[in-house]
């Protein structure tokens, strides 16, 4: 029974990994094709720090994980506390409308929120879809993850604490940083990275949202994918693969110590 | 509750409110109006009733999408149980594997599908080479651009949604619950069929949406491993808002969008309705 | 009411904008939208080089429709467009092209006097033309039969031996083109019945075709995945440098000749930038490397007498004489709107059949069996243990 349940195993994982494995040994083929291997060579990552298309919507990606990740945490921070506070209807329609962007397929959201862009933009006649519009949406939809992520955090602290605080004659806000923000911070430090990952990982929602001056990444993919081959993106699904690969490592090693001087602790 | 502390309460979530209002509410506010109104802006039911046109567009979607939840909840069952009974420090492992493949661009990933599927592809070369080597000419199969490649696509891409959660919710049966079980002289498959399956009820069906409501909706795996020989109701919305069939109709794009969010609405009641007594969420991803 | 709404998103939305605006650039950037695969991009750098101010934001779109519906969206902003003959027409009748000042162009005068006042823009006010060339038949002459390959016709497209292995235009103008022409229609038919029979004509073919594609076909004819493919003459040479077994012909039926020409957007901001960029286009020199490049045929009449390898320039498929196009060819010209209309609606009609042939509704059969049979097992099951549990609870409230 153990001996199947390593061979099923093996097997998920062998076909969860056999594209990336593919894309790997082809981003070192020395020439350009995508089913014969010949030789060896390095040129395609020469060629990809070389492509300032490539180059610039990767920033772009970037810049607009950063910021969208911190705006969305900290609007999704300040609301999980005020929705943990607040009671009934108010309560529940506050969780309804954050479930929405999470519930509707992301093809829904895109389109909803490139309705409103076009609509107000040609009432307008101003303004064009861009940078803007891509951090709004990027927003939009992260703010529900960081929410999913805090809430739970707030509802399992002892608001005693709080209480107490401000009892001593400490002034709200300044409890609410000393007290309650060490308290979520791991909540907060969770939704802030899934934000990030979010942000970086959407394609659609790019998709529909941006406008002629800038790509995301995925965005820039998708129109290599419908190119001619080059090996270029094979190369940077490698790197992209080797960097979180890293920063998983990075993100839980530190982790693992602390759990284990935890354990230590406890003894 | 003093006076101070409900004036916080609001200034700490006015900012989400306004946000949600502006760009949740609002777009599906217009989305509602563009399905209700013709290109002029006159009230119409037009739309919706031209949806009757794409039923047999929604049935493939939703056939598909149902065809790559089912493998995928049997692919990730047995997997994620073998998982939660592992020791503590290798589930952390299995789970990050199963995790970081979700961590890369999804377009490069399915696009790798396509080097391996193609008739020219990995898994043809392989065959036809074993085959020539007992002296056997083989013609290759056919595996990409048909509805079987985008439900592998699906499946590929969805399958960790599956796991994620039935893990988190194996995880969390109580041990001691199935060790009454067993010495009430329950066996093997029994403690499993009533004891370990229902309680992970709820990991299924967070599992099931997550997996179905991106399927049905997905237009690029159909583009990309479909070779654009089946159109699914993402693909139609898609070509209406952005215009690669020459009509750009937001009107008609909307009542679709509309129909497809009922639809998902519809099924999340349903789901809901057998997680009712199940008070835990099936767990986050994360 | 709307006004003040939008007012208000408007104003939210361009407080955003103010926040996250990067740096304000101090060059002038010229937003080009093109084909894929349609310039050597080592031109573009030549013309930064030439013009430090200026910086060219390149992106590309893959079909006329495609670049349409962007453009009036009025979400994003261009500059210069390429968009082919049929839609120029369009853009004109719509009013979104500005007129261009020739004295900023004076390159226009390389340009051959054949490719002047074309029927798009009879009195040359809006565009300067960028390439031209004709739809070809694409075949590896390896697989293909020669005595298949030899009628050069269209029915190669149809022929059932290579079922699988034909592609075929991901966009309906070049599709619905071709099964007009085999039909002997116009290509620019007005009559809706015509336009049913190119459907039927279609649908018939849709089994038979492995993939609709667009600028894919280079990987999948170059890797020998596909043998057969109506394409672009230019992308054909292309093609064929990479993998010498493909060999193309001009369909004895007839053929669609188009037209691809520069154009600048009313809405353009950079419009004297814009004309400096398609001045430097005109320059015979990029205009010889652009073609080298893309294999179609510069309407530029130095670059493609002097500057060009003459096996290009003397190959009848890639320049055919004026005679043989006079007789053979057709430019698309921009359809009425109800024609459009038919059009699209028979394109979308023909993607969401089921793509396998008559007598299977779908793929999957047992699979979908299987799997459907399991959802309901599910279904029931689950439906079985929440019954089941909930009644279980009631009695142990009731007994406690």
């Amino acid at each position: 029974m153990k001996a199947l349940s390593r061979i099923y195993n093996f097997l998920v994982f062998a076909f969860l990994y056999a594209p990336i494995a593919v894309m790997i040994v082809y981003s070192f083929n020395g020439i350009k094709s995508r089913s014969v291997l010949e030789g060896f060579s390095l040129q395609w990552y020469q060629e990809l720090f070389h492509d300032s298309v490539i180059m610039k919507s990767l920033y772009t990606s970037l810049l607009l994980a950063v910021l969208s990740a911190i705006i969305s945490t900290i609007i999704g921070t300040a609301a999980a506390v005020g929705i943990n506070a607040s009671r009934g209807i108010r309560k529940k329609i506050y969780l309804a409308v954050n479930n929405i962007p999470m519930v509707n397929p992301d093809i829904v959201t895109a389109v909803s929120m490139m309705i409103l862009f076009v609509f107000v933009f040609s009432t307008l006649n101003k303004f064009e879809m861009g940078f803007g519009t891509l951090l709004i949406a990027h927003i939009t939809f992260c703010i529900p993850y960081v929410i999913l992520e805090v809430l739970p955090k707030i509802k399992g602290m002892d608001s005693n604490i709080y209480n107490a605080a401000l009892d001593l004659g400490c002034p709200p806000i300044k409890s609410f940083i000393k007290v309650v923000l060490p308290q979520i911070k791991p909540g907060i430090v969770t939704g802030l990275i899934m934000a990030f990952t979010l942000s970086l990982d959407d394609f659609i929602i790019s998709y529909f949202n941006s406008g002629s001056t800038v790509q995301t990444l995925s965005v820039t993919i998708f129109s290599m994918t419908k190119k001619p081959y080059s090996p270029k993106i094979n190369a940077l699904s490698t790197l992209l693969f080797t960097a979180i690969l890293i920063l998983l490592l990075i993100i839980n090693l530190p982790k693992d110590k602390n759990s284990v001087k935890k354990k230590g602790a406890k003894k | 509750m003093n006076k101070s502390d409900t004036r916080l309460k609001r200034i700490m979530t006015a900012p989400f409110s306004v946000w949600m209002a502006i760009f949740v509410i609002v777009p599906i506010g217009l989305v509602l109006y563009y399905a209700f109104t013709s290109s002029e802006g006159g009230f119409t039911l037009e739309n919706i009733a031209s949806i009757w046109e794409y039923r047999g567009t929604y049935l493939i979607s939703i056939e598909l999408a149902l065809v790559a939840t089912v493998i995928c909840l049997l692919m990730a069952y047995p997997l994620a149980y073998s998982i939660s009974k592992m020791k503590a420090r290798r589930q952390q492992t299995m789970v990050l594997l199963v995790m970081l493949p979700m961590w890369m661009n999804f377009l490069i990933r399915t696009y790798a599908w396509m080097t391996i599927l193609e008739d020219t592809g990995l898994i043809n070369t392989f065959i036809k080479f074993l085959l020539s080597l007992v002296g056997y000419e083989f013609e290759g199969f056919t595996m990409i651009n048909t509805n079987g490649a985008i439900v592998l696509g699906m499946v590929y891409n969805f399958l960790p949604y599956m796991v994620l959660p039935i893990y988190t919710v194996l995880t969390k049966i109580d041990r001691s619950v199935i060790e009454a079980a067993r010495d009430l002289g329950a066996g093997g498959m029994d403690v499993f069929t009533r004891v370990i399956l229902p309680q992970s009820v709820p990991g299924i069906i967070s599992g099931i949406t997550m997996v179905f409501v991106p399927a049905v909706s997905t237009f690029v795996i159909s583009k990309l491993l479909g070779g654009g020989m089946t159109y699914l109701i993402g693909d139609i919305i898609e070509n209406y808002f952005l215009g690669n069939t020459g009509e750009v109709n937001y009107n008609v794009g909307a009542a679709l969008s509309l129909v497809l969010m009922v639809l998902i609405l519809i099924s999340m009641g349903i789901m809901n309705h057998f997680d009712e007594d199940a008070e835990t969420n099936g767990g986050g991803l994360f | 009411m709307k006004k003040f709404i939008s007012l208000l998103l408007s104003s939210i939305i361009a407080f955003s904008f103010a926040v996250v605006a990067p740096a304000a650039n101090e060059k002038t950037v010229l937003n080009v939208y093109n084909w894929g695969e349609y310039i050597d991009l080592s031109t573009i750098d030549m013309f930064e080089e030439e013009n430090p101010n200026i910086k060219v934001n390149y992106t590309t779109y893959d079909s006329n429709e495609a670049m349409y519906s962007k453009i009036v969206s009025g979400a994003a902003s261009y500059d210069i467009v390429i968009p082919s003959d049929y839609m120029i027409s369009k853009l004109i009748q719509d009013d979104m092209l500005a007129e261009l000042d020739f004295d900023n162009i004076p390159n226009f005068a390389n340009v051959d006097k054949a490719y002047k006042n074309k029927s798009y823009d009879p009195e040359n006010k809006y565009t300067v033309p960028y390439f031209w060339g004709t739809v070809v038949v694409i075949y590896n002459s390896k697989y293909v039969a020669p005595e298949d390959a030899e009628k050069e016709s269209l029915d190669l497209l149809w022929n059932e031996k290579y079922a699988g292995k034909i592609l075929m235009f991901d966009n309906p103008r070049d599709a619905f083109g071709l099964a007009l022409t085999k039909l002997g229609y116009s290509q620019n038919s007005e009559s809706e019945e015509e336009w049913q029979e190119a459907a039927e004509l279609l649908k018939e073919q849709k089994p038979l075709v492995q993939a609709y594609v667009m600028d894919a076909i280079f990987d999948k004819m170059e890797a020998e995945e596909a043998w057969i493919a109506p394409y672009y003459a230019g992308d054909a040479i292309i093609i064929q440098e990479t993998n010498p077994n493909v060999d193309f012909y001009i369909p004895k039926e007839g053929t669609n000749l188009f037209f691809d020409a520069m154009c600048v957007l009313k809405t353009s901001a950079h419009k004297e930038e814009a004309e400096k960029f398609i001045n430097f286009m005109c320059e015979p020199e990029i205009a010889a490397m652009n073609s080298e490049e893309v294999g179609y045929a510069t309407p530029i009449t130095k670059a493609a007498k002097e500057l060009l390898d003459p096996e290009i320039t003397g190959n009848p498929i890639i320049y055919p004489g004026d005679e043989f196009l006079r007789e053979n060819t057709e430019v698309f010209v921009n359809l009425p709107q109800k024609i459009q209309m038919i059009q699209s609606a028979l394109w979308t009609n023909l993607k969401i059949q089921s793509s396998e042939s008559g007598e299977k509704e779908s793929a999957l059969d047992w699979v979908d069996w299987f799997c459907i049979a399991t959802a309901a097992v599910g279904v029931v099951s689950a439906a079985y243990f929440i019954v089941r549990n909930s009644r279980r609870k009631k009695l142990w409230k009731s007994a406690v």
